[in-house]
């Protein structure tokens, strides 16, 4: 039998949290290696027992972007900012569809696993976050896709632009992961979440320039786009990967802190309602 | 020497909301009625009110002012009847659940055997999932890895380590699962035998994993049914009553005190509507009862008398291959006899399934049975192999006298719970 050294053990005081609950990020901390091994177990499930396996990451995008090239960009002809439609709209169908994913499976993601919520302790917070991190591998996956097209339509990224790719992604992750918390904690109580998240994610679709370009917003409306963090996302990408919009200006720093204010609240709205989750799921 | 768990004025409050009473009748008046008053109840919601001290959500104290401290290194055994507040200790010393009021100190890990398989993924092989489970359970990766083999070999699967987990049979997977937990080697063990699951085979083997790790100078908290596990494995024992600390005392003064708490009515025991777990439906007990010969409800009983149990019970809805049995057994836990309403093959056809309704299941034991002393009678409602819906290991207890039994000529105690009349034939062989 193998000696594990034994180190002094730690003192852990249980009593009622008062007001807004400390965020304890020491125990998400002390827990990081379940948050990888969540995280492992959702891919490994996740196309098990389906016979397109992991394709169905690539299909998803690609099709949605071969039905809005013929809708958007051939019957309608929305401007695409002299952009080839199909890599306009791929570009920003990946982190749109990180979202969206990370969305679906977090928000499910307390109540699915209510086994464990009500008969062990672990930092409850790890449930969401690795669902939405989880969606980063198909986001990999999918883009590759996205280089096949880059090489097909001849688009080469500036390096100018390229490098703050990883931050317009830390940002799509920081805006789901702030909606996710939300959703996941009111889903504890109320599942109405389930039937409310289909139409959420819809119209966040309309708000969001997946299909069309951001420049068809007018002036005065600007400033109250870029409230959502995910044009800021999209716009981002855009720039990053085809040089596309005019970059990053004021409008992005809306998106930015709006984004740091979703993932704040609803961490601390989380870690509030975190006391009664196995009393009440 | 130092103190592993202290408790100071635990308290755990829960809202009963009036959720369990709507749509009773599923009236459609109701559920329109209920639709057009969405926006009152969403706002009640947003804004916190309503949840507390309205007249639609009452609320009940699970735990109340709950104080004790336990010694690193003891074995501490919790008994108290259904409801008595015994599992939200656990799960608030687990970290579970939040108390409403008070504090607990908990001075290392808190391993509990009820964990068995949480977070198991049918889809995972038994070696992705003994990683898997033992992250949840809060083990370090090098940790499991040091200990895989030993888990493996523990559960008995190692021919199928690689096979995902939903191949597995029943037996298989608990063991898997059993030998993760029982890898854990927590600082403080709690041991929750009522919600075990699995076969005696299972429960011996958590009930051995136990004695090791208290051997091993650890701290065990164990919740049990089974007095004489309770008497075997632990020195002391606290007593829990409708989510109060009645006493703290060496196991066998606490274990008197329990057992002898339950015969408030004397030969009888009533079920109130708040001890009767609500897992329990449709089954719903009433009432337990023992009688003399000559029918009177009685505390004691006369071994040369036949004795009368019956219990009475209502069904909210029909069950199918429900079976009522009654556990006899004695103070220091050792079983007696047990037996079903329909173990007779024309009962066990006539009430193959039973409708609503309120029933009473009597049985007779003959007369010439009991040997002195004082006995439990567990009562136990199930559908064999689908369900158990009701069980109370010691419903009520009552005293044997022996006066005219065999062998009462001379005063001396018998070894042995029974004391039959035997048919002794003597000859003189030469």
């Amino acid at each position: 039998m193998t000696e594990i050294t034994k180190h002094e053990p730690t003192t852990i005081y249980i009593k009622p949290s008062k007001g807004l609950a400390a965020l304890n990020l020491r125990d998400l901390w002390i827990y990081r290696e379940l948050v990888f091994f969540m995280i492992w177990r959702d891919i490994k499930v996740r196309y098990k027992q389906t016979l397109l396996g992991a394709l169905w990451a690539i299909i998803q995008p690609v099709l949605t972007m071969i039905v809005f090239t013929f809708i958007f960009g051939k019957v309608a002809k929305v401007s695409s900012d002299g952009v080839p439609y199909p890599i306009f709209s791929y570009t920003a169908l990946l982190p749109w569809g990180l979202f969206v994913a990370a969305l679906n499976q977090a928000s499910r993601s307390l109540t699915s696993n209510h086994n464990m919520i009500t008969k062990i302790y672990f930092p409850r917070l790890i449930l969401p976050v690795a669902s939405v991190l989880g969606g980063l591998v198909d986001f990999a996956i999918s883009f590759v896709v996205l280089i096949g097209l880059m090489v097909y339509y001849k688009v080469t990224p500036s390096w100018a632009s390229l490098w703050t790719l990883p931050l317009f992604l830390l940002l799509a992750i920081i805006t789901a992961l702030g909606v996710s918390l939300w959703l996941s904690a009111i889903n504890v109580q109320y599942r109405d979440v389930n039937y409310a998240l289909p139409f959420l994610t819809q119209f966040w679709l309309f708000i969001t320039p997946v299909a069309y370009s951001s420049s068809v917003v007018t002036e005065k409306w600007q400033l109250a786009y870029s409230m959502n963090p995910m044009a800021g996302v999209v716009n981002g990408f855009r720039w990053a990967l085809l040089g596309s919009g005019n970059g990053p200006d004021a409008s992005l720093w809306v998106s930015v802190a709006i984004s740091f204010l979703m993932l704040f609240s609803g961490l601390f709205y989380f870690r509030n309602m975190e006391k009664t989750f196995a009393d009440t799921i | 020497m130092t103190t592993a768990i202290s408790v100071k004025n635990l308290g755990k409050q829960y809202r009963i909301g009036a959720a369990q009473t709507k749509f009773k009748y599923g009236m459609l008046r109701e559920v329109l009625v209920d639709a057009a008053m969405t926006p009152v109840r969403i706002y009640k919601a947003l804004t916190g009110k309503g949840s507390r001290g309205t007249t639609n959500s009452a609320s009940f104290w699970a735990l109340k002012d709950i104080s004790f401290d336990v010694e690193e290194g003891k074995v501490l055994g919790i008994v108290g009847r259904n409801g008595a507040g015994k599992s939200t200790l656990l799960k608030i010393l687990s970290r579970v659940t939040e108390p409403t009021t008070g504090t607990v100190s908990v001075r290392g890990r808190v391993g509990s055997l009820l964990e068995v398989g949480t977070g198991f993924h049918p889809e995972l092989t038994g070696r992705e999932n003994i990683f898997m489970n033992g992250a949840i359970l809060g083990m370090k990766n090098a940790e499991i890895e040091s200990k895989f083999d030993e888990i493996v070999e523990f559960s008995e699967v190692s021919q199928f380590i690689d096979t995902p987990v939903k191949r597995y049979s029943s037996g298989m997977y608990l063991r898997l699962a059993f030998a993760v937990a029982a890898h854990l080697e927590p600082e403080i063990l709690v041991v929750d035998e009522v919600l075990a699951v699995g076969d005696a085979e299972f429960q011996r083997k958590c009930l051995g994993k136990m004695s090791d790790v208290a051997q091993q100078g650890r701290t065990v908290l164990f919740v049990s049914h089974n007095m004489s596990a309770i008497l075997r494995l632990t020195q002391e024992a606290i007593v829990l009553n409708k989510g109060q600390l009645l006493m703290r005392a060496p196991t066998q003064e606490a274990v008197d005190f329990y057992l002898s708490s339950g015969q408030a009515q004397a030969g009888e025991r009533l079920w109130d509507a708040d001890e009767v777990p609500a897992a329990s439906a449709p089954f719903r007990p009433i009432s337990l009862k023992v009688r003399n010969g000559s029918g009177k409800v009685v505390d004691t009983v006369r071994s040369t008398e036949p004795v009368h149990v019956e219990f009475e019970y209502q069904l909210d809805a029909p069950i199918t291959g429900l079976r009522i049995g009654f556990y006899l057994s004695t103070m220091r836990g050792e079983y007696v006899l047990t037996s079903f309403d329909t173990d007779e093959p024309r009962l066990f056809d006539q009430f193959d399934s039973r409708k609503s309704g309120r029933y009473v299941s009597r049985c007779v034991i003959p007369a010439d049975i009991f040997n002195e002393g004082r006995y439990s009678l567990g009562v136990n409602a199930s559908s064999f192999g689908v369900r158990r819906y009701f069980m109370d290991e010691n419903a009520l207890a009552f005293n044997v006298d022996i006066s005219g039994a065999p062998g009462t000529q001379w005063a001396e105690p018998r070894v042995g719970p029974v004391r039959p009349r035997l048919a002794w034939k003597i000859e003189k062989l030469d």
